[in-house]
């Protein structure tokens, strides 16, 4: 109820007031075009002449400045890989470096160390033989002691038989024992 | 009860009041017009501050990495590029300043129009209509210039029978003449219907709260309703905006490419 006559009211008043519809009513009709004339073109100026180069030129600014920066990057990271290589190769080249000279040192080495054993080598063998030699010498000299010896037993043994021979047949039968022995 | 209500009732219920054109400057009369200065035009010059404002902000910083107004203001700045190029192609971006200031003065005029005791410009057909005869003799008279004559191929769509041209050709030519009237009413009426249903929730609210009983239990749902009509209201203001500008973009088109 109260709302109806709320509504009622107002209706009452609206048409009271005689205007049309707002947005119908003519008289405004001349000042609404007139100043949205004046502020659409004060506006469009504004922003085409002075804010939308601006706005656009900062956009562009920043990709050009974004697409140098990556371009720099992307030097900078060739110029990086490019000096890995490089120290990959100078590496490479001083492990060879350093081989090449260790194998000379080990074959110099080796060389020297073969040098000094075949001298030291020979200076034995001389010694060796000169050993032998003497060993040689020594040994004919005892044998022929043992073969006086021999004589000189076997010649007591047949004196003691009194029993005479002649030394050098004494001599023959001992050496001809000794040889066959 | 309804005495006292009586007071600010008129203001608060009747939906009709906030369209109402307030004199607050008499100009004068300018040959055979009278022109005033109005709170249309107090609401008009304030949205276009705005847009100076924030854009102009915007631009003046210019630092690589932008500000958060900045970047809203460079949001605004790809949208409607990006608009225009998918729609009217690269050439299309002649008119990129015409399209920007048209989306963001209706745009900012429909945001402000949803403050409440706020005045809605574009709720005014004598707003949106001078707005869709802008559109439409910038597309006429662009359209002429670039095309000469060829312009009118727009009115004759190749690859049809010859006899279908009788009825075709009409129809075209109807559908041209009615452009700017539906791109006119369209946003006036969106937002003058938009703007009275919000009134009539809110007032409905008031009324309920004031008719005391149990009116007052139904007050609140009117109220809800009313927040989400406002909801609503936000998205449709920015909706209209961007087919304002975008069924700009596709006349502007039209007269780009007026064989298609």
């Amino acid at each position: 109820m109260t709302l109806i006559a709320i509504a009622a009211e107002t209706a009452a008043q609206h048409g009271s007031e005689g205007g049309a519809f707002p947005p119908f009513d003519p008289w405004h009709f001349p000042s609404q075009i007139f100043f949205l004339t004046i502020i659409f073109t004060a506006l469009y100026l504004l922003l085409s002449r002075f804010i939308l180069p601006r706005l656009g030129g900062v956009l562009e600014h920043r990709e050009s400045t974004i697409a140098n920066n990556l371009d720099e990057a992307a030097r900078m990271n060739d110029q990086a890989v490019e000096a890995q290589n490089a120290v990959a190769v100078s590496i490479a080249q001083a492990q060879a470096n350093a081989r090449e000279t260790a194998g000379k040192a080990r074959l110099k080495i080796d060389q020297s160390i073969a040098i000094e054993t075949a001298k030291i080598d020979a200076e034995l063998d001389t010694k060796l033989s000169n050993a032998e030699a003497r060993i040689s010498d020594l040994r004919d000299e005892a044998m022929k002691n043992v073969e006086s010896i021999a004589t000189d037993a076997a010649s007591n043994i047949l004196a003691k038989f009194d029993t005479n021979a002649p030394k050098a047949d004494i001599g023959n039968a001992v050496k001809s024992a000794l040889v066959g022995s | 009860m309804l005495e006292k209500f009586r007071g600010v009732g008129q203001v608060a219920i009747d939906p009709i009041h906030q369209f109402q054109v307030q004199k607050w400057l008499d100009l004068g009369t300018f040959g055979n017009q009278h022109l005033y200065f109005t709170n249309a035009t107090g609401f008009m010059l304030l949205s276009s501050a705005l847009i100076v404002l924030l854009f102009g902000y915007a631009a003046s910083r210019g630092k690589i990495v932008p500000s958060r107004i900045q970047s809203i203001g460079e949001l605004g700045y790809g949208f409607i590029a990006d608009m225009i190029r998918s729609i009217a192609g690269e050439e299309g971006l002649k008119f990129f300043p015409f399209v920007f200031t048209l989306f963001f003065f209706i745009f900012a005029a429909n945001v402000l129009g949803l403050v409440p005791y706020a005045f809605t410009t574009t709720s005014h057909i004598a707003v949106t209509l001078p707005l869709a005869l802008l559109v439409i003799s910038v597309v006429i008279i662009y359209g002429f210039y670039k095309n000469g004559f060829r312009f009118l191929k727009l009115f004759m769509p190749s690859g049809a029978p010859w006899w279908v041209y009788f009825l075709l050709i009409p129809i075209e030519v109807i559908s041209f003449l009615v452009r700017p009237l539906t791109l006119s009413l369209r946003l006036f009426g969106n937002m003058l219907a938009g703007h009275i249903v919000l009134k009539l929730f809110a007032g409905f609210a008031v009324s309920l709260f004031a008719a005391g009983g149990m009116y007052i239990l139904l007050a609140p749902l009117a109220f809800v309703m009313g927040v989400v009509m406002n909801a609503l209201e936000f998205l449709v203001a920015g909706l209209q905006a961007y087919i304002f500008a975008m069924l700009t973009c596709v006349y502007i088109n039209d007269a780009l490419h007026p064989a298609h």
